[in-house]
């Protein structure tokens, strides 16, 4: 366990960090629904569209092309998750370290040639 | 220098002399939880003061000069007047999710912003994998600001949140490949380890082309990720009014407010720590005076000193570079930066596998 300020673990802190950021939000939201004014006005509660009124459902299926990415990040991301135990020890691998995870490098580079020579990078 | 942990040992003593030792765990938690919200909010100030006052002396305008002194209580007056303000109930939304995103914003920015290295001893969070996990905990802000946007019900905040959501995680993607660029250099992702590692010379200038590479990469992905020009797209506010907050009044669109600034200083003192060497002094091997009168500088100084001067080349970005399309945008990501990062990271490993870093 890693000890920090106060020799408190890390962990706990932590926690005191996430409660802060929650106490944070709820003490600031209290005190502006004390201290705000409240009034009632039925057009208040329209969504905010610059005037006109609304048409449809807001909450609708949306363009494709920001699901493409999201699978690509996501590819990339775990590849982070694996790279960064690597990228950490990487120094006492030596070359032999360097050249495995090459292997696994260049097939995610030929994952993201694949994917851009399919288009999928290209916003349409 | 002067060690920050010298003043939290003897104070954790003498609260151990007088209590239990779990009571005086609560109490040093309630204080560092106190500190930490102090710390936050006068530094959101202190950045939208900055921000304001530099975008001015950009366009060759004054910014605010009328309450205080060069306009100093402007920002509290604002913030108080935001505090003041109505906040509207809205229908036809989901009450819950759009009562939830800006806990998710805050608490990203929070967390993340107590793992920094302040000074000499003065690190709230210290794991061992602390740039890991600061990279997991702001990658959390995301999640805030796409259920902003969808539990609005409104189109404009739909296409903001949608058109965020895809900016920021990828160029979270190429923010991580840079830092870990300078984890391959470094070999620990420990913050603490990562800074003592830059005594004799921080990880931008160890690093040969290859760390300022990914400096560059960094600064160009960090001001991505943060929403800010020219990458500012989820609030263009001539096209999507204000983008994912639109439907948000007074403090609760304060809180995003709040966490874009912290943002801000967070990307910056990760810079700083990453490549700048956190809250180490400059020194140059040999020049022994010019050393010791660097190590007189306290440390929060130094680390202070980093973050702004990070954060004011990112706000000069704003005001130098026209707005980005959307497809421009992923194309540069993803088409640039993502495979010059990954190549990057490759050359940053033949250098240090071979030896050949400073």
């Amino acid at each position: 366990m890693e000890l920090s300020v106060f020799g408190i673990q890390s962990t706990t802190l932590m926690v005191v960090a996430l409660l802060t950021g929650i106490g944070l939000v709820a003490a600031a939201l209290i005190i502006a629904r004390l201290i705000s004014p409240r009034s009632f006005s039925l057009q208040k509660g329209e969504p905010y569209e610059c005037g006109v009124e609304t048409r449809g459902e807001s909450m609708v299926q949306f363009k494709v092309g920001y699901y493409l990415f999201a699978i690509l990040f996501l590819m990339f991301d775990v590849e982070t998750v694996f790279l960064f135990p690597w990228a950490a020890v990487c120094r006492s691998l030596g070359p032999n370290g360097l050249l495995s995870v090459l292997v696994f490098l260049v097939v995610l580079i030929l994952g993201l040639a694949y994917a851009w020579r399919k288009g999928a990078l290209q916003w349409k | 220098m002067f060690d920050f942990g010298s003043i939290t040992t003897w104070f954790d003593n003498l609260l151990e002399s007088v209590m239990p030792a779990w009571a005086a765990t609560v109490i040093e938690c309630v204080i560092i939880g106190v500190v930490l919200l102090l710390v936050y909010a006068l530094l959101a100030i202190f950045y939208i003061f900055y921000e304001r006052k530099l975008c001015a002396w950009f366009q060759c305008r004054l910014g605010p000069m009328r309450v205080g002194p060069w306009g100093i209580l402007q920002v509290f007056a604002d913030m108080f007047k935001i505090l003041i303000k109505e906040l509207i109930r809205l229908e036809n939304i989901d009450r819950f999710l759009f009562a939830l995103a800006p806990y998710l914003v805050i608490i990203a920015s929070v967390v993340s912003f107590a793992v920094l290295p302040w000074g000499n001893g003065l690190q709230v969070i210290d794991f061992n994998i602390g740039v890991f996990f600061m990279i997991a905990a702001s990658s959390l802000g995301v999640l805030g600001i796409l259920l902003a946007g969808w539990s609005s019900n409104n189109k404009y905040t739909l296409i903001g949140a949608m058109r965020s959501g895809a900016q920021m995680i990828s160029y979270e993607l190429s923010v991580g490949l840079s830092i870990m660029t300078i984890v391959v250099l470094a070999g620990t992702m420990s913050v603490s380890e990562l800074v003592a590692a830059q005594a004799d010379g921080w990880f931008l200038f160890k690093g040969h082309i290859s760390a300022v590479i990914a400096f560059i990469i960094y600064l160009i992905a960090a001001t991505g990720e943060t929403n800010r020009g020219p990458f500012d797209l989820p609030e263009a506010e001539h096209e999507l009014t204000a983008g994912y907050h639109t439907e948000y009044s007074g403090i609760h669109f304060g809180f995003f407010y709040l966490a874009e600034y912290l943002n801000l200083f967070i990307v910056s003192g990760i810079a700083s720590l990453m490549f700048l060497g956190g809250w180490m002094p400059l020194h140059v091997p040999g020049w022994d005076g010019f050393n010791m009168i660097m190590d007189y500088i306290p440390s929060v100084v130094w680390f202070l000193g980093k973050a702004f001067f990070i954060s004011f080349i990112i706000i000069w970005f704003k005001w130098s570079f026209p707005r980005v399309r959307i497809d421009q945008l992923l194309a540069l990501e993803w088409k640039y930066l993502m495979p010059i990062g990954l190549f990057n990271l490759v050359l940053m490993t033949l250098l240090v596998v071979y030896g050949l870093h400073f």
